[in-house]
């Protein structure tokens, strides 16, 4: 059983009019196997959340804290939170040209394993999870997200998620850009991952669709950088009656 | 650049031609005070296949040379290592020439010859290996319908220096393909040059540098498109780390009036790995004919794309691990093109140590 707590976390960026602060103060606390989507609009900090967590070097902490079972996360350099176990599949994942999938994935689960994975297993593995998201055997030897659709960029997050086994994962609008057919089929995959590894999610998105695939335990309602309203599944049928007006007027 | 000049005088530094190169590092090659070899270091490393020779003679140039430092070569001595593929001999396996021990106390004058006869089809391997003073001129000559892949590698030791021209003449529907991998040496500067004689000719030049601290390497082409319907393609890739690395890239692409149904694109790309390096970068096209299928240049100078690193590291892979990955993806198309996997990896194994080397630097 592991904890992501989050506390009072400020987050503030550098733009060209000076230092922006996103985060003012988020407080959430997700335990293993549970599902926690955050929805909000767009510029409510949401994905904000997500990279600072995550590490990503843009954003400057400026209060608050983030453990994973008492460790300090933000102490932590970007390898090293996910050695500890977080993952972040990314809104826009980021192409690496001349690097293949199969040799990412390979260093990757090196890295997370301590150890290079046995080739013949890795190579069922790697197949095993590929198929199970309806991607085709050529991908693997495509370089990283280079000419990649939206969706074949979600299927590879979402493998990688189901390969590399967090404890934690957050999903950054892994929904957007998806149509029915593939959003039922990357839903799929985070549903087998949190089956697999009792894995706890932070499902990150604008719209409620993908909550008919991955069934929230909590729904947060996220504005101007901070949660404004938290409530069990219910909460997002209200969303999806109302939309965000009334938070985002607050 | 545009139609060759000739100038034999000892260079100051001050002409286009040498305004990048370090000349008091070429141990005088380049103004007469290096003191003369008769050392004959290229040798063909396993037995030659059917239709294949290797053998020294005299033979005139393929093709006059503005080079002073070509010109001094060709003044020292007439003999030349011929490698010679006979008409329609097709060559599966590449053919391996080497370097027997060269020396930093005198210079190699070295003329090498390349010829295809007509539909011949190779892949020669050059490995350019050993601390040396090497000054080549190596002339490539192309039958009508040949097809020559030519990967030069050069591994050289930290002190040499190698001054060369690499000179096609393409005659007509001909095939050439170079890639150019340096990697090592205190100074290298190479002349990758190419004339088509006859119509339909393809070329393309491809090549990887990565100059650590100190290193000063140099890759200079010239693409004279002076008869019609000929294909050039250049793709050259550069990363620099440490303190005086320094690379350049000049890309004289010239398409003279006649040279209607041209096709031209040429590709510089430098990763800058740290502070004090320096990569010059010059494209530089001339056009004496609207009657062209294309032509076009880029170059592009940056560091590590920090989106990248990123990425890769929040799959857990640690920086150095990360940027090792980069390094090779960035390298990759065009180490592919050497077509042989045990080169391949001992150059991205070279790679991979000169990046270390960099180390924490980068």
């Amino acid at each position: 059983m592991s904890t992501l707590e989050i506390r009072g976390l400020q987050v503030s960026v550098n733009t060209d009019n000076g230092v922006v602060e996103i985060l003012k103060g988020v407080d959430l606390t997700i335990k293993s196997g549970e599902t926690h989507a955050i929805m909000g609009p767009n510029g409510s900090g949401k994905s904000t959340l997500a990279y600072s967590i995550a590490g990503h070097p843009k954003y400057t902490i400026t209060g608050g804290s983030v453990t994973l079972d008492g460790a300090d996360v933000l102490d932590m350099t970007v390898d090293e939170r996910a050695k500890a176990g977080l993952f972040l599949a990314m809104q826009y994942p980021v192409e690496v040209p001349g690097v293949s999938v199969s040799n990412f994935l390979r260093t990757a689960a090196t890295a997370l394993r301590g150890e290079a994975p046995k080739l013949r297993t890795w190579v069922g593995e790697v197949k095993g999870a590929m198929e199970a998201l309806n991607m085709d055997p050529s991908f693997a030897a495509r370089n990283v997200n280079e000419g990649f659709s939206g969706g074949e960029k979600k299927r590879h997050e979402i493998m990688q998620l189901e390969l590399l086994k967090p404890k934690m994962a957050i999903l950054d609008e892994t929904d957007s850009g998806l149509d029915v057919d593939a959003l039922r089929i990357v839903s799929e995959g985070v549903n087998r991952a949190k089956a697999a590894n009792n894995l706890g999610v932070i499902l990150i998105t604008h719209y409620t669709r993908i909550l008919q695939y991955i069934k929230p335990d909590f729904v947060h309602v996220f504005a101007n950088g901070r949660i404004v309203e938290q409530g069990g599944p219910e909460l997002a049928d209200k969303l999806e009656a109302n939309g965000y007006a009334d938070y985002v007027s607050k | 650049m545009s139609v060759l000049t000739t100038n034999y005088l000892t260079p100051t530094g001050r002409e286009e031609a040498w305004r990048f190169t370090p000349l008091k590092r070429l141990r005088g090659l380049h103004d007469g005070t290096s003191v003369q070899s008769d050392r004959s270091t290229l040798i063909a490393k396993d037995s030659l296949p059917t239709g294949v020779t290797f053998t020294r003679e005299n033979l005139e140039p393929l093709a006059a040379s503005d080079d002073v430092i070509i010109e001094r070569i060709r003044s020292f001595s007439p003999s030349v290592a011929h490698l010679a593929i006979a008409a329609n001999t097709e060559v599966s396996e590449p053919i391996f020439l080497g370097r027997t021990a060269g020396a930093l106390d005198t210079a190699e004058f070295s003329r090498v010859r390349i010829s295809l006869g007509t539909h011949a089809v190779a892949t020669v391997i050059v490995e350019n290996t050993t601390d040396t003073i090497l000054a080549e001129d190596l002339e490539i000559a192309l039958a009508p319908g040949s097809n020559l892949k030519l990967v030069t590698l050069q591994e050289f030791e930290s002190k040499s220096v190698y001054t060369a021209r690499h000179h096609a003449v393409v005659d007509k529907d001909a095939t050439f393909k170079s890639v150019t991998v340096t990697v090592g040496g205190d100074v290298v500067r190479i002349l990758p040059t190419v004339e088509f004689i006859a119509p339909g000719g393809s070329v393309d030049l491809l090549g990887v540098y990565f100059a650590t601290a100190g290193q000063f390497f140099e890759h200079r082409m010239h693409v004279d498109h002076a008869v019609p319907h000929a294909k050039s393609n250049v793709n050259f890739k550069g990363a620099l780390a440490g303190q005086g690395a320094h690379t350049v890239w000049i890309g004289d692409v010239l398409i003279r009036a006649a040279a209607e149904g041209t096709d031209t694109y040429e590709l510089n790309r430098n990763l800058l790995l740290s502070d004090g390096a320096r990569a010059d970068s010059v494209p530089n096209l001339e056009i004496e004919t609207g009657e062209i299928i294309g032509a076009g240049h880029a170059s592009t100078t940056g560091r590590f794309d920090d989106e990248q690193l990123f990425y890769l590291m929040s799959r857990g892979i640690a920086m150095s691990d990360a940027r090792r990955l980069v390094v090779r993806g960035f390298f990759n198309e065009i180490v592919l093109e050497i077509g042989n996997e045990t080169v391949q990896n001992r150059i991205m194994d070279r790679i991979d140590n000169e990046l270390e080397k960099a180390g924490n630097n980068v």
